[in-house]
């Protein structure tokens, strides 16, 4: 206990003199979210500054061991860490898919090489990863995925097409599924490689989304040669590392809301937008009970999380519950962005406009309505609860 | 919050003696029986032998002196049978109204036989069909070296069986507690046949004989707060038990040559139910958790818990005579009781609704 409180202090003090102000402040928009990689250019200097003092920490990656550029954090300390950076709103120095998907996967399922090579670059934010996925005709059933890999001699030949690659445009390299054998049941034959987005072969098209905005595109192979030594884990074993990332995925979903409302205060918002009565409360009942329904659901819901979290830490396997974490925080944010829509009236309604910072309340609500289907829709979480939570019979 | 070895003893303990003792069947005898109103004595022994009536009382007045988690555990269980037992309006209520407001020589009186189970004491609060524990017209007078209150209260849990009636009154213009013997001469109490067969009863108050608990003058926001809290308690264990019966008729019974279980249309709801029934639980052993700590928006989350169990519990009984079809209309089903006692509980010390709006004034807007 003594030994934590210790740590806290000092991760405390370490993050007051480094952490830049502009860095404590809510992002104005996704473009401020630092990705990294090797297109990246920084929009200010305090950006640069706080993503190369947390990199020079190892805190990029706080929980990774320190031999592969993490902080070699425990769990515990973790948690503390992860509170000093709340208590002062500090924004995240860097991140992508290599902190969120990859790494993890890598720690579990990575040959000792693949993590030296692969892991530091991630941490230092040299490289930035995307998630090769989806296909066309392989959404909720992901498992039926088409795109193919064929061994020819010590490289895989890569066919076929990913859709909803976030950012594949803009990253450097991207892990993928690939079906490896065609002729076993659809779960055994997919494997799990890693390639570079600079192949030749390789090409991506953003899809423009009702936000306007096109944070994923379609990703094309067209014979596309990926080294053996890029296989992680088994090959024809990919399935298991796939079910792995989509389970911490939906781990990852805590109680903080992405997008604007991060860091916001809904009730706030609402007050300012809409103003109050004599008593002082929000001059609109219905919204007001509105408002607080979902503030109650959502304290509760963050008690479910911790819950988890602390059971985890006590060795109890999280498993298919975490299918209800996704499942119920995902429909909370959508009602948290009708919301903040019913509060903004008519600032809602602007889609370029200087006041809205091109139109941010528009398109955030719209993005929001993508959460609920992304990772896994709500349908797929509910019949993942139903069999292997409740275990109702099989239709 | 992850139970401690002490609390999760205690669970074990109160899950044994609800299991052996407490039943559906208890209340369908009590519902049916010749005596009207009344609670199940059977079950009140056994809790008094286990020490649970004392779970809130100081250890050198005979009590265990656990906190509000453990209360809790024991409301969880109370919930998830149904059972008929003054342990809220006693064990929890008159306990903390006493050990909190309460002077030496109140709590020296009555706490031991609270834990011992020789007294029941009932709680009486509201005055109209709503719950608002600030709107009290019932008035306490000085008279010799105590008081005397005139009023009239309803919805007294528990206040046929009780020996001692803990009182708000008004007193130089703030609500404060005042205990009455249950059997004083300007006492009238009429028993009120609820829906969920829990015993309730107006009360009327005519000079009656008053003493005031002079200790914390704040211990009805004490009261108020753990009366929401174990409340809550009581309707998530009520929505899990509704829950795990609907659950095994999903898995029993078939039509169209499959079980019921099987639809899709089911299986959603279901799951939907059970991620809701996790969300409040966690709720409510973290509001009972903030109590115990004393923490700045114990109140706060005690509100959220109680809001957010009320409509949960309403769901689950919903669904549960919903996917029972004909069957959970009828009498002879057990589903129907669930549906009751979780409308009776919500009612109580707030619901649904007041209690959010108590949330979003306690929020600033």
């Amino acid at each position: 206990m003594r030994d934590m409180e210790a740590f806290r202090a000092e991760v405390r003090s370490w993050l007051e003199d480094n952490c830049p102000e502009e860095m404590r402040q809510p992002l104005a928009s996704d473009k401020e979210h630092v990705w990294g990689g090797r297109q990246w250019e920084f929009s200010s200097e305090a950006q640069r500054l706080w993503f190369e003092r947390m990199v020079e920490k190892g805190w990029t990656a706080p929980a990774w061991p320190v031999e592969y550029g993490g902080g070699g954090m425990t769990p515990a300390e973790h948690d503390v860490f992860k509170a000093e950076m709340k208590r002062i709103n500090a924004r995240s120095p860097v991140s992508n898919f290599g902190f969120w998907m990859l790494g993890p996967a890598l720690l579990k399922f990575g040959s000792e090489e693949q993590k030296r090579e692969h892991l530091p670059a991630i941490a230092r934010g040299e490289i930035r990863w995307c998630q090769g996925y989806s296909e066309p005709n392989a959404g909720s059933d992901l498992a039926s995925l088409k795109t193919s890999a064929e061994i020819d001699g010590d490289e895989f030949v890569v066919n076929g097409r990913k859709i909803w690659t976030s950012y594949a445009d803009r990253a450097d390299k991207m892990f993928c599924l690939v079906r490896t054998d065609p002729d076993a049941k659809k779960q055994a034959g997919i494997s799990f490689i890693l390639l570079d987005m600079e192949t030749p072969g390789v090409s991506t098209r953003p899809i423009q989304l009702i936000s306007g905005e096109s944070p994923f595109c379609e990703t094309f192979f067209d014979d596309v040669r990926v080294p053996r030594a890029n296989l992680v884990g088994e090959l024809n074993q990919g399935w298991t590392i796939a079910k792995y990332l989509l389970t911490h995925e939906r781990d990852n979903i805590g109680g903080e809301p992405p997008g604007l409302l991060k860091g916001r205060d809904l009730a706030k918002m609402a007050l300012d937008a809409v103003g109050t009565d004599e008593a002082g409360r929000l001059d609109d009942p219905m919204l007001r009970a509105d408002i607080a329904r979902l503030e109650i659901d959502a304290m509760a819901f963050r008690a479910l999380v911790e819950h988890t979290r602390a059971k985890a830490e006590a060795g109890e396997g999280v498993g298919a519950r975490s299918a209800m974490l996704k499942y119920y925080g995902t429909e909370l944010n959508k009602r948290r962005y009708n919301l903040m829509m019913d509060a903004m009236g008519g600032q809602g309604l602007e889609w370029e406009s200087e006041r809205t910072n091109g139109g941010r309340y528009a398109r955030e609500w719209l993005r929001s309505k993508g959460n609920s289907i992304e990772g896994g829709t709500s349908e797929i979480m509910l019949g993942i609860i139903s069999s292997a939570v409740l275990e109702l019979p099989k239709g | 919050m992850i139970l401690n070895e002490e609390q999760q003893m205690l669970a074990d303990l109160a899950e044994r003696i609800f299991a052996d003792k407490a039943s559906v069947d208890t209340l369908r005898a009590i519902r049916g029986g010749s005596h009207g109103q009344d609670y199940d004595h059977e079950l009140w022994q056994a809790m008094v032998e286990s020490g649970l009536t004392g779970i809130l009382v100081p250890e050198d007045q005979g009590g265990m002196d656990f906190g509000l988690v453990s209360a809790g555990l024991v409301a969880r269980e109370v919930g998830r049978r149904l059972a008929l037992t003054p342990f809220l309006s006693t064990a929890v209520l008159g306990a903390i109204a006493i050990g909190r407001g309460g002077n030496a020589d109140q709590k020296s009186r009555w706490l031991g036989s609270i834990a011992s189970g020789e007294l029941i004491v009932a709680l009486a609060l509201d005055e109209s069909a709503k719950h608002r524990p600030e709107r009290v017209a019932t008035e306490a007078q000085s008279a010799g070296d105590g008081y005397t209150i005139s009023g009239a209260k309803t919805l007294v849990l528990d206040a046929v069986n009780a020996d001692v009636l803990l009182v708000s009154a008004m007193l130089d213009g703030t609500p404060r507690l005042f205990a009455v013997e249950a059997g004083d001469a300007g006492v009238a109490t009429t028993p009120v046949v609820s829906l969920d067969t829990r015993s309730m009863a107006d009360v009327r108050f005519e000079d009656a004989k008053a003493e005031l608990l002079d200790g914390d003058a704040n211990a009805l926001d004490a009261v108020l707060d753990a009366g929401r809290a174990i409340l809550a308690m009581e309707l998530v264990g009520l929505a899990r038990a509704v829950f795990e019966r609907t659950l095994t008729y999903l898995s029993e019974r078939k039509q169209f040559g499959q079980r019921i279980g099987s639809f899709q249309a089911l299986q959603h709801r279901a799951a939907h139910l059970s991620v809701d029934i996790e969300i409040s639980e966690a709720m409510a052993f973290q509001a009972l958790a903030a109590f115990d700590a004393g923490a700045d928006d114990a109140s706060l989350q005690i509100l959220a818990a109680k809001a957010r169990a009320a409509e949960t519990a309403r769901l689950a009984s919903a669904e549960g005579v919903q996917m029972h079809g004909g069957m959970g209309m009828t009498d002879e089903f057990d589903i129907g009781f669930f549906m009751k006692r979780a409308r009776a509980a919500s009612e109580l010390f707030g619901d649904a609704n007041f209690c959010t709006e108590r949330f979003a004034r306690a929020k600033g807007y």
